[in-house]
This record gives C-alpha cells, sequence and structure tokens, in this order.
C-alpha cells in the first residue's frame, strides 16, 4: 500500500547519469576554486567587513554578514558567514564546531555495551540509526550473526525513526518558510511516533534500544495495534500536507530552482542522502549495499530531477509513504525468535537468573564493568540515515572499550554543499537552503 | 596488556598478498585496503577515481601509540605512529575500498586530495584540528571544531580526557 | 529625600508597605510570572523536546510561552536546551547579557546543568559556570512534562517572591532550583524491563 503524491519525484531506478570520472573533471574546477566559498579566518572577515571588491561594472562594496550561531532559522547551532553584494549572496563559509562535544574521544573511554550511548546523541533526530551502524560495525569486528527477529525488530524501529526525523523536517521547512501550522502538524504525528518508542524502548529520544548483539528488550505486546493506530491515519494526513504546501504557488515559488545542485558535483562534495538523490543519481544504501532484511521488503527509491530544494522536500514527503510501505510489510513478516544473541560473552543473562547461577552473576557482572573484548581489528559498517550515508569505523585493540570510534557523519560531509548551493542567491533562500539540507548539529561537530 | 583476552590478537583470516596500482594491500573478502606511500596517495586516488572509485565518503585519522598490534598490515609495509584512512565508494560495483596512509611523528604532513574529492576539505580540517596533521595545498588548513586558539590536539593519545572531579552543587532541591 | 532614595534602589520593596504598595507588587510580580516569553537557546537534543514542549501536545501556548523570541531584547526566560561546548561559551554570555532585566535562567538536560554524560575537554561542565542558573532540569533529555514542571516551578517562585530571595544568598546569582524528573505522566507509560527473558 502505498501514497501517491503528486510529486516532481518520480519513485523509479532511472540509470545514474554519470557513465565515466571525466565527467566530474568539470564540477572540480569550480567546486575547488575560491567562487563561493569564503576561505578567511574569522579575525579576518572581522576586519575586512564592508570591504571594496571589484565586480564586473567597477568596484562594488561587499558587506561580509554573520547569521548564527544563535539564530532561528539555522538549524541548531550553525553559523554562516555570507559575503553579501546587496542582498544576493556572492561567497560564504559555514562555520561549525559550535556543538563540538568529543564524542569520539568519550567513545574510546566507554565499553561497546556502553557504546550506544554516546553515538545516538550525535544525530538526535535519529539516534536509532547511529546506535545500528555502530552495533553493526560492534558485530563484524566481534563476527557474530545476530538473530533473525533482532533484525525485523532493528528494521522496524529504523523505518519509524525514518518517519519521525522526516516529519521533524516537513515540520522544521514548513516554519522557516513561513507556513507554521506545519510545524505544529509535523510535531503533532512526531508525538504519535514518540510514544510509541517510549512503549517500546522507554524513552521517546536517544533511546540506547539498539546494542551490540541485537536490541534491548523484546517488542512489548500490542505492539502491531499501535504501530497500526500509528500509520492508518498518516496517509490522510499526508494529503493534508499536500494540500498545504506541495500545490501551494507560494511554496513552489520558494523552492523550485532555489539551491540547485548536479549529480556530478555532488559526487566531488562526497554528498549522500536525499541531496544526492535530488540530482537524478539514484543512490540508497537499502538497496545497493542492502543490510538488515531490506532485501525481504519492496520499496522504491525516490529520486529528484532538478536537484533544488523542492526537490529534495518531494523526495523526503515520498520517503514517508515508502517507509510506511516498509513497516507494514514488517508487520506481516516479523518473526518470532530471540530479540538478541544467546551468546554469553556478549549479552548479559536475564535479570532473574543472576539470582539462580553464579556463572551468570559473573558474566553480568564482566559485562557491565569491564565490557565484553572485541578482537583487534578495523572495519566499517554504514547504513542510510535519513541524511545519507551513516558509517561508524572502528578500530579495535582486543580490549573491551574502542580504540578509535569514529563517525561518518553525512551532515558534516553535506554542509560542504552550502556554499555552493547558496551562491547567487538571495538571504531569503538561505533559509530555504539550509532547511533542505537538514543538518542536524549534533553530527555535524560530534 | 593483562586485561586483553588471549584469543582477542589472533587475526580472523588470514590475508592474500596483493598489489592494487603498485602498492600493497590486502582483502579480507569484504573490503579491500590498500596501502600506498604518502607521496602515491594522490596519484592512487586519481587511478581508482578512473576505475570507478568516483566518490570519496571519509577522510579519518588513527593514532597507533597505544595500540598493542596493528589492525592487519602486510609486511612490506612500515608501520607509523599515525594512519590516515580514506573511504572509498565505487558506486557501479557497489563496493567500498579504504586507503591506509602511514604518517610518521617527524613528519606530520599529508598531501591533499582537495583537488581530487573537494569533499575532503572539512573532512582534512578535522583531522588538521584534532590529530595536527596538516595537509599540503590544502586551502583553508585552520581549525574546525574547536575555537581557534585552542592548544593541543585532543584525539590523540597522549593528550587526556579532560575529566574533572564530580562535585556537587550547592542546589537546593525541590519537588 | 529618603523616599525617592529607597525607591531607586529597591523598587516597591523600598516603600514602607501600605497595603496599596503591597498589592502592587503582588501585581508586579503575578505579571512578570505570567508573561515569561522565552528565548529561543536550543543547542542540541533538549532543543527538540523544547520544541515537543511548544507543539499542541504538551501545549506551552497555555502559559503564553509559545512564542520563542529570536531577539534576546525581547525576551526574559533563557532555557537552555543542550550541551554547551567551549567555542559556544562566549556566544551564551553575550545572548544572556543581551537580555534585559528582570531575566531567568533555566538549564535544562543534565548537559547543561552539569556537563552530562560527557565529562571531557570539549564542554562546559554545567551552564552555571557561564550564567546564573535559576532552575535545573534533570534527564536526558527531559521531556516535555519535565521541562512544564521546570516553568511552573519558576513561575510559582517569581510569583511569590522566593527567587529574589534565593539569588540573594546565593553564590553563584542564580536561585538555584533543581527539580525531579516528570516524564511519562500523561502518556500512561509502563516501564521497559531490560533483559527479562
Amino acid at each position: 500500500m502505498s501514497t501517491t503524491l503528486p510529486t516532481s519525484a518520480a519513485p523509479t531506478n532511472p540509470p545514474p547519469a554519470i557513465s565515466d570520472a571525466s565527467q566530474l573533471d568539470a564540477a572540480l574546477e569550480h567546486l575547488t576554486s575560491d567562487a563561493s566559498v569564503l576561505r578567511w579566518s574569522e579575525t579576518e572577515a572581522e576586519e575586512r567587513s564592508g570591504y571594496q571588491a571589484p565586480t564586473d561594472e567597477g568596484a562594488g562594496e561587499r558587506m561580509i554578514m554573520n547569521m548564527g550561531p544563535q539564530h532561528p532559522s539555522t538549524h541548531g547551532v550553525l553559523r554562516l558567514v555570507l559575503e553579501l553584494d546587496g542582498e544576493v549572496i556572492t561567497r560564504s563559509k559555514p562555520v561549525i564546531g559550535y556543538l563540538h562535544t568529543g564524542m569520539e574521544k568519550t567513545g574510546e573511554d566507554l565499553t561497546y555495551v556502553q557504546g550506544a550511548t554516546n553515538v545516538t546523541r550525535m544525530d538526535y533526530a535519529s539516534p536509532l540509526f547511529t546506535e545500528l551502524a555502530f552495533s553493526m560495525a560492534t558485530e563484524q569486528l566481534l563476527g557474530i550473526e545476530v538473530p533473525e527477529r533482532a533484525q525485523w525488530i532493528r528494521m522496524l524501529m529504523c523505518e519509524m525513526n525514518r518517519l519521525s526525523s522526516h516529519m521533524l523536517f516537513m515540520a522544521t521547512n514548513g516554519m522557516d518558510l513561513g507556513a507554521v501550522s506545519m510545524m505544529l502538524y509535523g510535531w503533532r504525528e512526531r508525538e504519535e511516533i514518540l510514544r510509541f518508542f517510549e512503549m517500546v524502548t522507554g524513552l521517546r529520544m536517544n533511546h540506547n534500544y539498539i546494542r551490540p548483539g541485537g536490541v534491548a528488550a523484546d517488542l512489548p505486546p500490542g505492539w502491531a495495534d499501535e504501530v497500526r493506530r500509528v500509520l492508518d491515519p498518516l496517509p490522510a494526513r499526508l494529503e493534508e500536507f499536500d494540500t498545504l504546501m506541495t500545490g501551494q504557488p507560494i511554496w513552489r515559488e520558494r523552492l523550485q530552482g532555489v539551491g540547485v545542485i548536479t549529480a556530478e558535483e555532488c559526487l566531488a562534495l562526497g554528498t549522500t542522502g536525499p541531496i544526492l538523490r535530488s540530482t537524478g543519481f539514484a543512490w540508497d544504501l537499502r538497496r545497493d549495499m542492502p543490510y538488515l532484511r531490506y532485501d525481504d521488503v519492496d520499496f522504491d527509491v525516490c529520486v529528484g530531477t532538478y536537484g533544488d530544494c523542492f526537490d529534495r522536500y518531494a523526495i523526503r514527503l515520498a520517503e514517508i509513504g515508502e517507509s510506511i510501505r516498509i513497516v507494514r510489510q514488517i508487520l506481516d513478516k516479523m518473526p518470532a525468535g530471540d530479540y538478541r544473541i544467546q551468546d554469553k560473552k556478549v549479552t548479559p543473562p536475564p535479570r532473574a537468573r543472576i539470582d539462580e547461577s553464579m556463572e551468570a552473576l559473573i558474566h553480568h557482572f564482566k559485562i557491565f564493568t569491564e565490557g565484553f573484548k572485541v578482537p583487534a581489528g578495523e572495519t566499517y559498517a554504514a547504513v542510510e540515515s535519513p541524511r545519507g550515508e551513516l558509517g561508524v569505523y572502528i578500530v579495535s585493540d582486543g580490549s573491551g572499550k574502542p580504540y578509535r570510534m569514529h563517525v561518518r557523519g553525512p551532515s558534516f560531509v553535506n554542509l560542504q554543499t552550502l556554499p555552493h548551493l547558496m551562491k547567487d542567491s538571495l538571504i531569503a533562500d538561505t533559509v530555504a537552503i539550509v532547511s533542505s539540507v537538514d543538518p542536524i548539529m549534533g553530527e555535524v561537530d560530534r | 596488556m593483562s586485561d586483553v583476552a588471549e584469543d582477542a590478537t589472533e587475526v580472523v583470516a588470514e590475508p592474500e598478498p596483493l598489489l592494487i596500482h603498485g602498492h600493497p594491500a590486502t582483502d579480507d573478502g569484504d573490503v579491500v585496503v590498500v596501502f600506498p606511500a604518502k607521496a602515491e596517495l594522490l596519484a592512487l586516488a586519481t587511478q581508482l577515481r578512473t576505475d570507478g572509485y568516483w566518490q570519496c565518503l571519509d577522510l579519518c585519522a588513527v593514532d597507533f601509540l597505544t595500540h598493542p598490534t596493528r589492525p592487519v598490515i602486510p609486511e612490506s609495509v612500515t608501520p607509523e605512529r599515525f594512519e590516515i584512512v580514506v573511504l572509498l565508494i565505487n558506486h557501479s560495483a557497489r563496493t567500498r575500498l579504504r586507503i591506509r596512509v602511514q604518517i610518521g611523528e617527524d613528519d606530520l604532513t599529508c598531501p591533499t586530495l582537495f583537488r581530487l574529492h573537494p569533499g575532503t576539505e572539512a573532512m582534512e580540517r578535522e583531522v588538521y584540528d584534532l590529530f595536527g596533521i596538516a595537509f599540503d595545498g590544502h586551502p583553508d588548513m585552520t581549525r574546525i571544531l574547536l575555537p581557534d586558539d585552542w592548544e593541543g590536539h585532543p584525539l590523540r593519545k597522549d593528550y587526556a580526557i579532560g575529566r574533572i572531579p564530580v562535585q556537587f552543587k550547592n542546589s537546593i532541591a525541590q519537588g | 529625600m529618603g523616599l525617592v532614595d529607597n525607591v531607586k534602589e529597591d523598587g516597591f520593596a523600598g516603600l514602607e508597605h501600605n497595603f496599596i504598595t503591597g498589592k502592587l507588587e503582588d501585581l508586579v510580580k503575578w505579571s512578570r510570572a505570567r508573561s515569561t516569553w522565552p528565548a529561543t537557546f536550543g543547542l542540541a537534543c533538549c532543543a527538540i523536546e523544547m520544541m515537543a514542549a511548544g507543539g499542541a501536545h504538551y501545549d506551552l501556548a497555555r502559559y503564553g510561552m509559545e512564542v520563542f523570541r529570536a531577539s534576546p531584547r525581547q525576551a526574559d526566560l533563557m532555557i537552555v536546551a543542550g550541551r554547551l561546548s567551549q567555542k559556544m561559551a562566549p556566544v551564551l554570555r553575550t545572548i544572556y547579557d543581551q537580555m534585559m532585566e528582570p531575566k531567568w535562567v533555566i538549564s535544562m538536560g543534565v548537559c547543561a546543568s552539569s556537563g552530562g554524560m560527557f565529562n571531557n575537554y570539549a564542554l562546559v561542565q554545567g551552564v552555571d559556570q557561564v550564567v546564573p542558573v535559576d532552575v535545573y532540569a534533570p534527564g536526558c533529555p527531559p521531556g516535555p512534562e519535565t521541562l512544564m514542571h521546570a516553568i511552573l516551578t519558576l513561575h510559582a517562585s517569581i510569583e511569590n517572591g522566593e527567587i529574589l530571595r534565593r539569588r540573594e544568598v546565593s553564590p553563584t546569582g542564580g536561585a538555584a532550583i533543581t527539580v525531579e524528573q516528570k516524564d511519562g505522566q500523561t502518556s500512561g507509560a509502563t516501564p521497559v524491563l531490560l533483559e527479562a527473558r
């Protein structure tokens, strides 16, 4: 059951627009020049604000303006240094680091069981994805296979998280462009999904639910009814959003043709996710490098044509429909079984058994104090988060804590597209562009 | 280290000796890892780009100061304290490839991949910020995550985590 | 004149109270409590829960607080929601200084209150190192119910004058009231037992 929406995104699998590397060279020329990116240090920008820069018509005045880090529309603590010619942005530079939490250093200090609590707070709008990538990397190093039911539970939770993250996008995108009621509608849908998460994991956000070995707890009785209760009103509500936004002339004027990027530029900049797909390049890890049980469910990859903000909005709206479709298939196909691997060295024993068995008590103690030992090696595991390819690279030294844990946050890499998207656009378009890139600063700064 | 389990330092699979564009490499069945010398990094990345590895997904660094062994490395490659790890992806073949470059403590520089993959700009700045490895030819080699006047490079193993003792504040609880 | 000097120094409290001025001061405190406008200072995950508190389900508009003012000149309550990094600390202080008196600060979440789970080089271990905090709301993140409990505690202490009394004796300059976490009360959530089987 899929929702058919009159969007500009065509849910098919077109062949890649690029056939060899030489097509990328044209993009490299202007991406590596100083045409769009303002590569000045902070002190330089302060000293030179209001300098006279030569323009085509002779000497013109450029102004350096600062947007953020405390700003209602910059999606968290993002600072944009803009070089303006009137109201038109000539060059810009995103300045980040205002949320740097040292999570990669903290990750070296926490055991693998605790690791999920740390990484989950990076992308706080879709925390389960980072937990999943971390757990997958740990399981690759351990060489263990997670049971069937755990895979399907993980897939269910991740797709529900994709729904809640895209709802957050809908809400903030709407509000940034002035459709303030969209903010309330988006949060209303999110509340329903968060209530489902609270029922299953105990928390509304930052769940620490997907752990190496499986998931933390089984789905409670009545979960399928709860999922249906959440999903059933959604198609009608998506129609409402369509009426409110997609067909509306003001929405189209503000988003179509704004923030255009090509597939070659995206590939050169390392961009993944809805931004890459909006250019026509159909790449989705769930279909192309499947993990969990994505090859057992049917879904379409949503692709755009023009690479503008409207395409990115339409892709995410269509992806909501696709996630609903996947979750309905999971409802039918969920197998019975263990929710986590029964390997005693990795998963703690059930609490009741600690009273009975000395061995269980010792395992419990060891796992929660020292952590289970992971064989030495290095590995990389990636998932398709709502923002792009989210990967975790772990180097292990054989102890209970990761030696090096690096998270490839998609927003960190995607933010590099901002100066190129914003070139020669108005400040009002900046808000639309930042919103369509949908960065989450937690995973940008880590 | 006494708390490392006995079987933890055994390698999972025996790597086959292999050469990719003339550089030693390993293949554990999952992913190919290539070990070029520092000066050859750009040439290798260019050749790989022609092969289909169009996108650089990630660039990060690892400090092996306190690591007891080293993740699988061919015998012809001399391990140094730092490694730069570059992750490339080939969309048509649906595979990823890792490049690991050894960086010695005496020469903390590495050629930049910016001219080939402009997306490495922010990644290289992050490595410079957190490890202190400078990239030759990078257009803006400044700190990105920490304040400009920060001293030290936090992700190095000889930089402490900076934990402070927990103090209980003089706040008045109210239910 | 003594009376004028008293008023200049202490406001209404400087007058020797008769029943009219006492009522006026109560009126001032009552209206201050009911017209707090929050400034947007959402930093990280707690900001999402703060926005959820402003949403339709956990409606902050019933307290007149759904208008999050972007400009600190128009706000009198700063809810520091999220972890404060070293780079952001001067920005926080600047925004706080730009707010006009009377102003209140709620530290939302454990990262803002004490550094939270990130006891490391990158975070300021508690925003009270930078600004005086009046109410600490614990949680990671505190749900909208806990945030509302913190806001209502703040309102109550503004209204009965407790906040000013606490501030006078506090070493940090803020009232430093800690509230309890009150999540899951309205959604009827049952606890999830881990490792039950």
